[in-house]
């Protein structure tokens, strides 16, 4: 059996594992290293060497019950103690080794312990909306996002339409009244952007910004254009949270979306320390 | 924090993977992702949702 580790928790006052199941239904324990414990569970080495772990990553089903049970460990730990969560999939052989590195790692564990000790991370993202099609569109011709779905988009609005003929010239302006209306609302969700992220940089200790999500992966609707995590006091995440949700009110072509709290994990990397935004 | 256990079961998985792929502290493992699988992993999530959308009858109009 190999020994999967999902954090690293402070040894003074650390939290109960009893009855916590990890990766694949294993009872999680932990492992003290000096003043520091290592969250792990055994999982069979053949579905954890090299070639069983690129499996897993390709099949949805296993990758998402990993995500699950990783993130079931690292949530029910955050809610009584600081916690530093790995990233999925750090597989170490055995009990021993988790102890080599916590004791070789200390200082940077504890460091970054201390940097996130009674925060929490929230989630925040904003979408631009495309504007409800006007009452002669048809529906078809409204895309989902605007990015990637121009040509699967051109092609089925032509077919649809196919019943109630509409000439190309109006066809054409059709599609460029979209554009102008998308590419507006685009402008107008970064902008809000740029405002959300600023004022929230300001109730926060940290921030970072993740990837814009694909709309093909979250199936949400409209474009993706900010996808920030925050690092909050737990003391100020009521306020946070309240201040997340104002925004966006009265808004019809920007949609302000939050999550959390979350455990630090977008701000748990030791070994990117120099990407780090400056926190203000 | 209020009910972890259904806020879990409420989380989407492309918010998670937001933050166990490209968060989390990255030490090396005996086994560890590299930035190549972190990848694969977004490739073979693109892989798939596309191929589960083309199989719907509007898949933009939505």
């Amino acid at each position: 059996m190999s020994c999967y580790l999902y954090a690293v928790v402070p040894g003074p006052g650390r939290p109960s594992v009893e009855g916590l199941r990890g990766v694949g239904g294993a009872t999680v324990s932990t492992v003290l290293e000096g003043d520091l414990v290592g969250v792990v569970s055994e999982v069979p080495d053949h579905e954890f060497d090299e070639r069983a772990l690129r499996a897993q990553l390709e099949d949805l089903t296993r990758l998402e019950a990993m995500a699950r049970a990783h993130h079931g460990v690292v949530d029910t730990l955050a809610d009584h103690a600081t916690v530093l969560p790995l990233r999925l999939a750090t597989v170490y052989r055995d009990h021993q080794r988790v102890r080599e590195v916590l004791r070789e790692r200390r200082e940077e564990f504890a460091a970054v312990l201390a940097s996130v000790d009674g925060r929490m991370e929230w989630g925040v993202k904003v979408y631009a909306v495309p504007s409800a099609p006007a009452t002669s569109t048809p529906a078809t011709s409204t895309p989902a996002s605007a990015s990637t779905a121009s040509t699967s988009c051109a092609s089925s609005a032509g077919e649809s339409s196919s019943s109630r003929p509409v000439s190309g010239r109006a066809y054409l302006e059709q599609r460029l009244r979209l554009r102008r209306e998308r590419d507006s609302g685009r402008r107008r969700a970064e902008e809000m952007s740029r405002r959300v992220d600023a004022e929230l940089r300001g109730l926060a200790e940290d921030a970072r910004h993740h990837r814009p999500q694909d709309p093909r992966l979250s199936g949400a609707r409209g474009e993706n254009v900010l996808n920030a995590a925050y690092l909050v006091p737990r003391s100020r995440g009521d306020e946070f949270s309240a201040r997340v949700r104002e925004f966006g009110v009265g808004e019809s072509a920007v949609r302000v979306e939050l999550t959390g709290p979350w455990a630090p994990y977008s701000f748990a990397a030791v070994e990117s320390v120099e990407e780090r935004e400056p926190s203000r | 924090m209020t009910e972890p256990a259904l806020a879990s079961r409420e989380i989407a998985l492309v918010d998670l993977l937001d933050r166990l792929l490209a968060g989390g502290v990255v030490i090396t493992g005996d086994l560890t992702l590299s930035i190549a699988d972190v990848d694969l992993v977004r490739v073979s999530l693109n892989a798939l949702i596309t191929s589960v959308k083309a199989d719907m009858a509007t898949p933009w109009d939505r």
